[in-house]
């Protein structure tokens, strides 16, 4: 089975249902997909067949939405303990999840929240990491999230605050070139200097997606992280910078939205790959 | 009160009322208004679960139409969130709390409807299991005398709703690209819902019927289940509902009388 980490200019997608018989019956020019671990929490049927039929040709990322790392009290250990067991069965060569927080009280809300980067939520995520590591029995990639609004309680930038739950966790990084663009233009800030604060070997995967345009109370641009939508030029000319600073990353175009033919999403990712190979020929040049 | 739960309960509760202003120690780069921002995520959250629930209740949304089943849906996700991140899961009470919902009185047939789309769901992630094959079968019913002491077991996708209503012709008439006719909906039905390969079949079928597998169900043995099949419908064909499980595979275990449970 095709290990990754020794090719680290691989290309993927967000596997979709409706895909799955293509991609079957004529292996496209891919060399991994992922699935949202939630889909598959299931006791049978159509969804655990099609992805092990997937995972006996491509290698395989897990990512989930639904762990609430970022959020208050323990983790939903009943929840955890189906996504060791899925990790147990497919075998990954990653499993992913959220700077983010979706439960409180009981209830999901199916979306991922933020929250205040300050000491108070280090010890949180770290502690909620080390207990997710420890179940299922391998580093986590944690995901920088997008994110809408601020903290007054915020006393970490993003990428310092990544980069410490690194050192203490041992957790590796999936970075989202989008959301780092889209917090950026939220924000103000430079989405630069979150990627340049990460621990580049940490990195271990990318994400790119599309977003969508709205606007705040001021009238200026907020983005929205819809995964409806090609990849944006902005994000294409952060992501070759990222590549150029980092080296190739296993990368993955992102889409749950507006999904558009295989064929769209096949050359978007070999667009990437592109953007990889350059920046190795410039390397050895 | 911790200092998380400071930050956590506020945020939560303001993403569930809508005419709440946005919780304290919010803040934007340029002073806009973290309301607005804010509710990117209370919008995010009903949509997305809206929109699960219409994935699952498609027939139900156009039986009322968009507009009806996201004031309906937001409701309830307002009512009674999910419990679990695993959205497969979500929805069992949808259908009692379409039934309590005021404004949808007028549909008496809209639980039922929902009833069923909930257990076509539940029927597409249902474990998997072999059906017997097709020797222990033709072995079996060379003993017909050991049939009424029988047990089957049935294929854990398989459940039954039986209506007071036209759910299954209602269902029915909402699968092809034609809109659907008229038809006649103070009418007795039940389905058999069962997954067949990819799809999960609805299948009309006669009550006694449903009540049989039913009882099949709830571990009576073929005699007795057929026995109350045949006290509400004399013309009750065992044969006939046999072959009609074979043919989807329904069955995955055979317990002859004297086997000890699986």
């Amino acid at each position: 089975m095709t290990d990754l980490t020794t090719r680290p200019t691989a290309i993927g997608l967000g596997l979709k249902p409706e895909h799955v018989p293509e991609i079957l019956g004529a292996p496209a020019a891919l060399d991994f997909f992922e699935v949202h671990a939630e889909n598959y929490l299931v006791a049978g049927g159509p969804n655990l067949r099609h992805l092990e039929a997937v995972r006996s040709r491509f290698a395989l990322s897990i990512h989930g939405v639904g762990l609430s790392i970022g959020g208050p009290g323990p983790l939903d250990q009943d929840h955890l303990t189906r996504i060791a067991d899925l990790v147990r069965r497919f075998e990954p060569q990653w499993f992913s999840e959220h700077l983010a927080w979706s439960s409180h009280g009981g209830a999901f809300f199916n979306d991922l929240l933020p929250i205040p980067y300050d000491t108070a939520s280090l010890e949180r995520v770290c502690s909620h990491l080390h207990q997710a590591q420890e179940q299922i029995r391998r580093p986590i990639l944690l995901e920088n999230p997008s994110t809408y609004v601020g903290f007054a309680a915020s006393t970490l930038d993003e990428g310092d605050f990544l980069a410490e739950v690194v050192r203490r966790t041992g957790c590796g990084l999936l970075l989202d070139v989008n959301n780092a663009y889209i917090s950026g233009v939220n924000h103000g800030r430079d989405p630069w200097a979150l990627i340049s604060a990460l621990p580049a070997d940490a990195i271990a995967e990318i994400h790119l997606a599309g977003f969508a345009e709205d606007r705040d109370g001021a009238g200026a641009p907020l983005l929205i992280d819809t995964h409806g939508a090609a990849v944006a030029e902005a994000v294409w000319a952060l992501y070759r910078r990222t590549i150029s600073h980092l080296g190739p990353r296993p990368t993955l175009i992102e889409r749950d939205q507006c999904i558009p033919p295989l064929e769209a999403l096949v050359a978007e990712a070999a667009r990437a790959r592109s953007i990889m190979r350059d920046s190795i020929v410039r390397e050895t040049a | 009160m911790s200092a998380a739960a400071a930050f956590f309960a506020p945020f939560a509760a303001g993403l569930r009322a809508p005419n709440r202003p946005a919780p304290p120690g919010l803040t934007t780069w340029n002073d806009s208004d973290p309301g607005v921002r804010f509710d990117v995520y209370r919008n995010n959250v009903v949509v997305s679960l809206v929109g699960a629930l219409a994935d699952g209740f498609p027939v139900t949304q156009s039986l009322v139409g968009e507009d009806f089943f996201l004031w309906m849906a937001r409701e309830y996700i307002l009512a009674e969130p999910p419990r679990s991140p695993v959205l497969a899961e979500y929805g069992d009470s949808f259908p009692a709390f379409i039934a309590g919902f005021e404004p949808a009185a007028g549909l008496a047939y809209l639980p039922d409807v929902a009833r069923l789309e909930r257990l076509r769901v539940r029927a597409y992630h249902a474990a998997d299991a072999e059906a017997v094959s097709t020797a222990l079968l033709t072995s079996q019913l060379q003993r017909p005398e050991q049939l009424p002491g029988t047990r089957l077991q049935l294929h854990p996708s398989l459940s039954l709703l039986s209506s007071s209503h036209a759910v299954v012709s209602i269902w029915a008439a909402h699968q092809g690209a034609a809109p659907p006719r008229a038809l006649e909906v103070e009418r007795q039905e039940s389905a058999l819902v069962l997954r067949s390969g990819d799809d999960v079949l609805i299948l009309p079928t006669p009550p006694a019927t449903a009540a049989f597998l039913s009882l099949l169900k709830t571990g009576a043995t073929l005699g007795d289940a057929t026995a109350a099949a045949l006290e509400s419908a004399p013309d009750f064909d065992l044969t006939q509902c046999l072959a009609s499980l074979i043919r989807h595979g329904a069955i995955v275990a055979w317990q002859p009388p004297g086997d000890p449970a699986p």
